[in-house]
C-alpha cells in the first residue's frame, strides 16, 4: 500500500471506528434491552438509532465544568488519552488482505502498548479528580490493569509461538488450515477474560462500578470530557474484539465472501458476545477479580505456554 | 472452578434464549399499563350511594398522613353533622403511601390508578375540595357510614333520620 | 527524514526528563517522565530496535509506571507534599547530583567522539534479540530471572504474614 493510501485509510478507519463506537453505545442498549425483556431506545428515527445523535447532541451541549479542587491540566488530558491510545491501536488492524495502516515486525506489541497507554487516562482522571470515589476507581483500575496486563501478553505468547512472528498479517496467514481458537482454546479463554478487564467492560467494570463508587474514575466528568472516556471505551471493546478475531478466529480468512465482510462478520459477533456477557453477567467482588487473576488466569497462561512450546518443538522434530 | 464456569456459561445461554421472549415493558403513552383498582395513585373524595358527601372531617387521615400534605377544616351542619370546610392535599408532598385510605372510618378519602399529575407549576399540585370530590362511591358501592353508626342530629336519634336503618347494637347476640 | 524525527524525538526526552525532575508536584512529575520513556521508545524505534521498543512502551510506561502512579495515589500526598518538594528542589542540592550528571555527559561526549556509539542501521527483529538473550548473555537472562524470583518470594512471603497475623486477631 502507498503512503498516502494508508494515510487516507487511516484516516477513514479512525472516523470509522468512532463513527461505529457511537453507534455501538446505541446498539449495546438495545441489545441489553432486548435480553433483559424490555425495548431499550427505540423512539427516535428508524429502530431508535438517532437516538445516537441525540445523545451527541446533549453531551456537546452540556456545561464544559472543571471542578476548582481538581487539578485542572491532568483533569483535561485525562480523557484524551484513552481515546488516542485506543485510535492508535487500531492502526495495525489488518481488516483484509490489503486494508490495513501498518504492517510492521511488532504489530501485536504495539497493540499491548497501546491498551496499556490507554490506563493512564483512568488513572490520571481518577487523580486529578480529586474526589475520593475517583480516586478509589482510579485505584481499582490500577491493581486491575497491572494484574490483568501481565497474562494478557503471555496469553497472546502461544499464537505468537504457532506463527513465529508478531505481525498480525502472517499471524492471519497462519490460520489458513486451522483457526488458532482451536489449538490455543485455553489461550483464547485467558484473552477474552483479560481483553475485558483491560477494556474494564461490565463482568470487570470495578473502577466505575456505580453502586458502590458512584462512577468511579469519571465521578466528576460531564459533558464531552465524560463522552470521551465513552468514545474511548467502546473503542476499546471493538479494538479487542478485532484483536480477537485476527488472532483467533483467523481474521479476513473464510470462505465464498469477500475478506472484508468476513472480518466485519466475525467482529460483530464477537461485539455481541460481550455485549452478551454485560447482559448475563454480575460484576465480581475486588478480592474475587484478583485472586482470578493471579491465582488462575496465570497458572492457566503459563501451562498454555509451556504445553504450546513443547507441542510446537515436538512438531518441528 | 469447573462448576463456576458451568454455571457463567449456564447463565449466558438462559440470557441468550431470551432473545425470543417478548418485552414485559410496554410502549408507555401510547399503551397504557394495566393497573389494578387497588393501585395507590391520585387521592379522591367520595360520595356516598345517596349521593352526599361521605367525608365527617374527622381529621384522622390529617393525623395518619406521614408526610402532613392533608390539611382540612370542619364545619358543622344545620343538622349537627359535619363536614369538610375545605379539604386540601398537597400532591407535590404526598407519597402516595394509602395510610390516609386505612385511617377513614367512612370510606370517603380514596386512591384511584391514576398516575399522569404533571404539572408546570408547583403551586398547580395543590389540589382543592373541588378537586378531590368525585360524583361517586368509588371503590366501595353500598357502602353508607350513617347506615352502620350514626349520629343523632337535631330532632332525630341514631337511625331515625332518612334513609338511615337502626343502628347495629353491638351489645346484643341477637341476630 | 529520519535524522530530524530522531532529533525531535531526543528534544522532546530531554525536555520532558527535566520538566520531570523540576516539577514540584509528584503526579505532574510522573506524567513528564512516562512521556520521556514513551520518546525514548520512539528513539529506539528509529534506531532500529522496534522489538526494544515496544517493550520499552509496554513494560516501562504501560507497567512499571502504572504502579508508581498506584503508590503516588496511594500516598495522597496533597498540598503539603508539594511545598516539602519544592523545599528539597531549592538551591544547594542541585550541586552534587549536578557534578555527577555533567560527569556522565562529558565521558558520554568522549566515547561519542571515539565513535563508539554508532549503530548498524539495521533493524533487530524480536528473532533476533531471542536469539541474543538466550544464546551469549543467557547467564545474564538466569541471573536476572532468580533474583526477580527471590523478589516474588519476598514479596509472598511478607505479604502472607500479614493476611496470617490478621486472621489470628
Amino acid at each position: 500500500m502507498t503512503e498516502l493510501g494508508a494515510i487516507s485509510f487511516g484516516l477513514f478507519i479512525i472516523v470509522a471506528a468512532v463513527g461505529g463506537a457511537a453507534v455501538l453505545t446505541w446498539f449495546e442498549r438495545r441489545m441489553l434491552g432486548i435480553w433483559q425483556d424490555r425495548y431499550g431506545p427505540n423512539r427516535l428515527g428508524p429502530f431508535g438509532i438517532l437516538q445516537v445523535a441525540a445523545d451527541m447532541l446533549k453531551l456537546l451541549t452540556k456545561d464544559d465544568w472543571v471542578p476548582p479542587f481538581a487539578d485542572r491540566a491532568v483533569f483535561i488530558f485525562a480523557p484524551t488519552a484513552i481515546v488516542v491510545a485506543m485510535l492508535l491501536g487500531f492502526a495495525v488492524v489488518p481488516f483484509s488482505p490489503d486494508l490495513y495502516v501498518l504492517d510492521v515486525n511488532i504489530g501485536l506489541l504495539f497493540f499491548l502498548g497501546m491498551t496499556s497507554l490507554a490506563v493512564y487516562s483512568v488513572l490520571l482522571g481518577g487523580l486529578a479528580s480529586n474526589n475520593k470515589y475517583a480516586l478509589l476507581g482510579g485505584l481499582r483500575s490500577a491493581a486491575q490493569m497491572v494484574s490483568y496486563e501481565v497474562f494478557m501478553g503471555l496469553s497472546l505468547m502461544g499464537v505468537v509461538m504457532l506463527t513465529g512472528s508478531f505481525s498480525l498479517r502472517a499471524i492471519v496467514e497462519a490460520q489458513r488450515d486451522m483457526w488458532f481458537c482451536i489449538p490455543q482454546a485455553l489461550g483464547l479463554f485467558t484473552f477474552l477474560i483479560a481483553g475485558i478487564a483491560e477494556s474494564h467492560r461490565l463482568p470487570f467494570d470495578l473502577p466505575e462500578a456505580e453502586h458502590e463508587l458512584t462512577a468511579g474514575f469519571h465521578t466528576e466528568y460531564g459533558g464531552m470530557k465524560f463522552a470521551m472516556f465513552m468514545l474511548g471505551e467502546y473503542l476499546g471493546l471493538i479494538l479487542i474484539s478485532c484483536m480477537i478475531a485476527t488472532l483467533f478466529f483467523g481474521g479476513w480468512l473464510g470462505p465464498w465472501l469477500p475478506p472484508l465482510l468476513w472480518f466485519c462478520i466475525k467482529v460483530f459477533a464477537l461485539i455481541m458476545f460481550f455485549i452478551l456477557l454485560r447482559a448475563a453477567i454480575p460484576r465480581p467482588r475486588y478480592d474475587q477479580l484478583m485472586s482470578l487473576g493471579w491465582k488462575v488466569m496465570l497458572p492457566l497462561t503459563l501451562l498454555n505456554l509451556v504445553v504450546t512450546g513443547a507441542v510446537a518443538l515436538w512438531l518441528e522434530g | 472452578m469447573l462448576n463456576g464456569l458451568r454455571s457463567q456459561l449456564q447463565t449466558l445461554w438462559t440470557i441468550l434464549q431470551h432473545s425470543f421472549t417478548r418485552a414485559e415493558t410496554v410502549q408507555y403513552p401510547e399503551q397504557m399499563p394495566y393497573l389494578a383498582p387497588r393501585y395507590r395513585g391520585r387521592i379522591v373524595l367520595t360520595n356516598d350511594p345517596d349521593g352526599e358527601e361521605r367525608c365527617v372531617a374527622c381529621n384522622l387521615c390529617a393525623v395518619a398522613c406521614p408526610v402532613d400534605c392533608i390539611a382540612l377544616q370542619q364545619g358543622v351542619k344545620e343538622d349537627g353533622r359535619w363536614y369538610p370546610e375545605f379539604f386540601r392535599i398537597n400532591f407535590s408532598r404526598c407519597i402516595m403511601c394509602g395510610m390516609c385510605e386505612e385511617a377513614c372510618p367512612t370510606n370517603a378519602i380514596q386512591l384511584t390508578p391514576d398516575f399522569e399529575m404533571c404539572e408546570y407549576d408547583r403551586n398547580n399540585m395543590i389540589y382543592e375540595k373541588e378537586h378531590l370530590q368525585i360524583q361517586g362511591t368509588g371503590k366501595y358501592h353500598d357502602y353508607n357510614f350513617y347506615r352502620v353508626s350514626g349520629l343523632a342530629i337535631t330532632g332525630k336519634d341514631k337511625g331515625e333520620a332518612q334513609h338511615e336503618a337502626q343502628p347495629i347494637d353491638v351489645k346484643s347476640l341477637l341476630p | 527524514m529520519m535524522e530530524s524525527l530522531f532529533y525531535l524525538a531526543s528534544l522532546v526526552a530531554v525536555m520532558a526528563t527535566v520538566a520531570a525532575l523540576t516539577r514540584a508536584n509528584a503526579a505532574h512529575a510522573l506524567i513528564y517522565l512516562i512521556v520521556s520513556l514513551l520518546a525514548v521508545a520512539v528513539l529506539f524505534f528509529l534506531m532500529g530496535a522496534p522489538f526494544a521498543a515496544a517493550l520499552e512502551i509496554v513494560i516501562y510506561a504501560g507497567a512499571i509506571m502504572v504502579l508508581f502512579v498506584f503508590v503516588i495515589m496511594m500516598l495522597n500526598l496533597g498540598e503539603s507534599g508539594t511545598a516539602r518538594e519544592q523545599e528539597w528542589l531549592a538551591g544547594r542540592n542541585w550541586i552534587v547530583p549536578g557534578f555527577m550528571a555533567g560527569l556522565l555527559l562529558l565521558e558520554l561526549m568522549l566515547a561519542l567522539r571515539h565513535g563508539a556509539g554508532t549503530t548498524s542501521g539495521v533493524a533487530v527483529s524480536p528473532k533476533a534479540v531471542g536469539l541474543a538473550l538466550f544464546g551469549p548473555y543467557v547467564l545474564a537472562v538466569e541471573i536476572a530471572s532468580m533474583l526477580l524470583l527471590a523478589a516474588l518470594v519476598g514479596a509472598y512471603h511478607l505479604g502472607r504474614r500479614f493476611i496470617v497475623r490478621r486472621e489470628q486477631r
